[in-house]
């Protein structure tokens, strides 16, 4: 029987994913793709508890950051697009302007 | 009856003075110089009429003095400072004197300083010091008294470097200042001593809790320590150093504050606190000790000056020293009795090198000479201020100065043949310095001007001249040592005693050696100082005091010897605390800033390892 645990580590494990690949990945659409897996990995939390508690609002949740993440998606990558326009590269250890 | 307000105004008026002068006449009325010498004039007449009115009001007092209830002035927690003005036969006295003097170097002023630059500035500050000095007398408490003791000292300072431009003022008037800030110390620490021990600063009250609630040992530490500061102001050895370079100043600035006035502060100090001195033989000694000490010490080194001005120094520090002695014996009579006489004639005597100056061009005594034929009232007024001042019966000097030699036989016999020894010097010196100037042929003067030039000078120097005349002879006359509160001689009665002529008969071989020596030629100066040519040097390089300060205590004990210290302990201790502190900093800074390393992952490790930290920390303390 698969239980509430399961989605819970499940879901875990993903946001661990996704943190390592925000936090150790250079390449920008790399950790892009790890932020989505990370907001994934609250979706299938939120999802399960829904389900759990028998409330909607956890699914309501979910799909609302599903919007966000697309959107979110869509401004870090047109903003990776100008980087690469400009720079000739996606490793964020190069975009060091701001830098002292 | 005397109101109060009178006596406020005695002080005030000459400080107002003061003021309109810097404030008004000075910056919009700078054209016309002479408007600040009314000014300055007219204040002072008005303190004389005042203080005038006060002596009568305290002859008329009983037990001769005005009791005036202290004002408060400032609170500190439950410390409660206060001013207030009393005046007793001391302080009317010590009144006249200031007003009259003043008032007659103010009216010779304007001769002599005639077309001088800072003609509105001089009498800015005459004015100043004339009011200082009156609310120094009538300070009726400690802390008032200690102000005005430093505002006279200030416009010391401002007056002797009223040339400023010249190097050797300003020199003279920052010594002047920095030695009698050492007395100035001494009076300091006493203040707050007596202060602590009893909590009052009122002289009257002092007089009487001081010596019930202080040791012995205290009280005597207390006197010395306002002896100190009367050392300073009156420069008696040994910080007498500061007066004869005063001499840098305007002569009539050396006539009123260097030889009738402030220098004779510190006489009127001990002899207003001498109840406290009166408690204690060791300071009364320590206080005629000194006096006679310098009384003689002094009148050594005028015996060789050359600059007329300068003999005058050293012969007010020898009067000085007189006074003090006077005070130490015991008689505050006679010291003020010679202070009054002493501060008439030797104003008269500088205003007198003044005008001579004034005619020549010089001080130097060796550039004059004849001076009898062209400036005959100058050369009367100076022959009777140094007969006065010789102690010639029966001028004024003689009154007091036989006084003060009564009181010193009664006390210390050695002190006493020191000072019949400086009756001797005093006499020679002085005709040793009217012989050089008036007697003889005129021997130059300053290049420029030659014998025809020689004039008297103009009648408004001349007039003060006659006055301070009149009162170097009649002064004496005056029952002042028995207003005082000593007893006083009778006119003829006083020649009956075998002591006067003692000093008469040195006085007049003094003035016969100096007569034999500068007039008639009978012995040659130069042959003298041949023969004694040891001592002569050591008394024309004035005992080296001034290079056994300056190259001694100054420069090795000083600049050498502590002043390294202190400037290794500047730059290795204070400076290293300071660069250490940000050396530190900077220190610090380096290694924090590893942190921000600018990598944005770097610091989004950081919040992922807070934000586990946190949530490890809620499981762990809150279940």
């Amino acid at each position: 029987m698969i239980g509430l645990e399961h989605f819970l580590i499940l879901s875990a494990i993903l946001f661990s994913i996704g943190i390592y690949g925000v936090l150790v990945k250079r390449n920008a659409i790399a950790i892009l793709m790890s932020i989505e897996i990370m907001l994934n990995a609250v979706n299938i939390a939120m999802v399960a508890f829904s389900r759990y508690l028998a409330l909607l609002t956890g699914q309501v949740f979910a799909i609302f950051i599903i919007t966000v993440a697309a959107a979110e998606a869509a401004v870090g990558l047109a903003i990776v697009v100008a980087i690469y326009r400009s720079r000739r590269t996606v490793d964020v250890g190069e975009v060091d302007l701001m830098k002292w | 009856m005397f109101p109060e307000a009178a006596g406020w105004a005695i002080f005030l008026v000459p400080v107002l003075s003061f003021a309109i002068i810097s404030l008004i006449t000075r910056p919009f009325f700078n054209s016309r110089p002479r408007i600040s010498a009314y000014i300055t004039i007219a204040s002072i007449s008005s303190s004389l009429i005042l203080s005038l009115w006060a002596l009568v009001s305290v002859i008329q007092a009983p037990g001769h003095a005005i009791l005036l209830e202290p004002h408060d002035w400032v609170t500190i927690g439950s410390t409660t400072i206060q001013v207030g003005i009393a005046i007793d036969s001391l302080t009317a006295v010590m009144l006249i004197v200031i007003t009259v003097v003043s008032l007659m170097v103010q009216i010779y002023s304007q001769g002599y300083m005639h077309g001088d630059g800072g003609y509105h500035r001089y009498f800015a500050f005459m004015s100043l010091f004339t009011g200082s000095m009156l609310g120094l007398v009538l300070a009726s408490n400690l802390v008032m008294l200690y102000v005005f003791w430093e505002l006279v000292g200030l416009c010391s300072y401002l007056l002797i470097g009223f040339w400023f431009h010249r190097p050797e003022a300003a020199r003279a008037a920052v010594k002047a200042f920095l030695v009698t800030r050492i007395g100035d110390f001494g009076f300091l620490a006493a203040i707050i001593f007596l202060y602590a021990k009893t909590g009052t600063f009122d002289i009257a009250e002092l007089y009487v809790v001081a010596p019930a609630l202080l040791s012995a040992t205290a009280l005597t530490w207390a006197a010395i320590g306002i002896f100190s500061g009367a050392v300073g102001k009156s420069a008696q050895f040994p910080l007498h150093t500061w007066l004869p370079d005063a001499m840098e100043g305007p002569t009539p600035v050396s006539a009123l504050i260097h030889a009738a006035t402030m220098v004779a502060a510190g006489v009127y100090l001990v002899a207003r606190t001498f109840p406290l001195f009166a408690q204690s033989p060791q300071a009364m000694t320590t206080v005629a000790i000194i006096g006679g000490f310098t009384a003689i010490f002094a009148a050594s080194m005028g015996l060789v000056m050359t600059d007329i001005k300068r003999v005058l120094a050293y012969s007010t520090i020898s009067q000085l020293g007189y006074m003090m002695l006077g005070l130490g014996a015991g008689s505050v009579a006679f010291a003020i009795f010679h202070l009054a006489n002493h501060a008439f004639f030797k104003s008269l005597l500088f205003l007198g090198a003044g005008s001579v100056n004034h005619a020549t061009g010089t001080f130097d005594m060796r550039e004059m000479g004849g001076l009898k034929k062209y400036m005959p009232w100058t050369y009367a007024a100076f022959l009777i201020a140094s007969l006065s001042i010789a102690g010639i019966w029966p001028l004024a000097g003689f009154w007091s100065k036989d006084g003060i030699l009564l009181h010193a036989w009664g006390s210390t016999p050695v002190l006493f043949y020191l000072a019949m020894i400086t009756v001797f010097m005093t006499a020679f010196y002085m005709f040793r310095v009217v012989f050089l100037t008036f007697g003889g042929s005129y021997r130059g003067g300053s290049e420029a001007r030659s014998a025809h030039a020689l004039h008297e000078s103009p009648k408004v120097m001349l007039i003060p001249m006659v006055i301070l005349a009149i009162l170097s002879i009649t002064s004496g006359w005056l029952p002042i040592s028995g207003f005082l509160g000593g007893e006083s001689m009778g006119f003829f009665e006083v020649l009956s005693h075998p002591m006067p002529w003692v000093s008469l008969i040195l006085a007049g071989l003094g003035i016969l050696l100096a007569y034999a020596m500068y007039s008639a030629k009978w012995l040659s100066p130069e042959a003298v100082g041949r023969r004694f040519q040891a001592l002569y040097r050591v008394l024309w390089n004035k005992y080296w005091f001034d290079e056994l300060y300056e190259r001694v205590f100054i420069f090795s004990v000083l600049v050498d010897g502590l002043f390294l210290v202190l400037q290794w302990f500047d730059t290795y201790i204070v400076d290293g605390l300071v660069n250490g502190v940000a050396g530190a900093t900077i220190a610090a800074g380096g290694i924090l800033r590893r942190l921000q390393t600018g990598q944005l992952q770097v610091y989004g490790l950081a919040i992922f390892i807070g934000v586990l930290a946190i949530a490890a920390c809620l499981f762990i303390f809150a279940p």
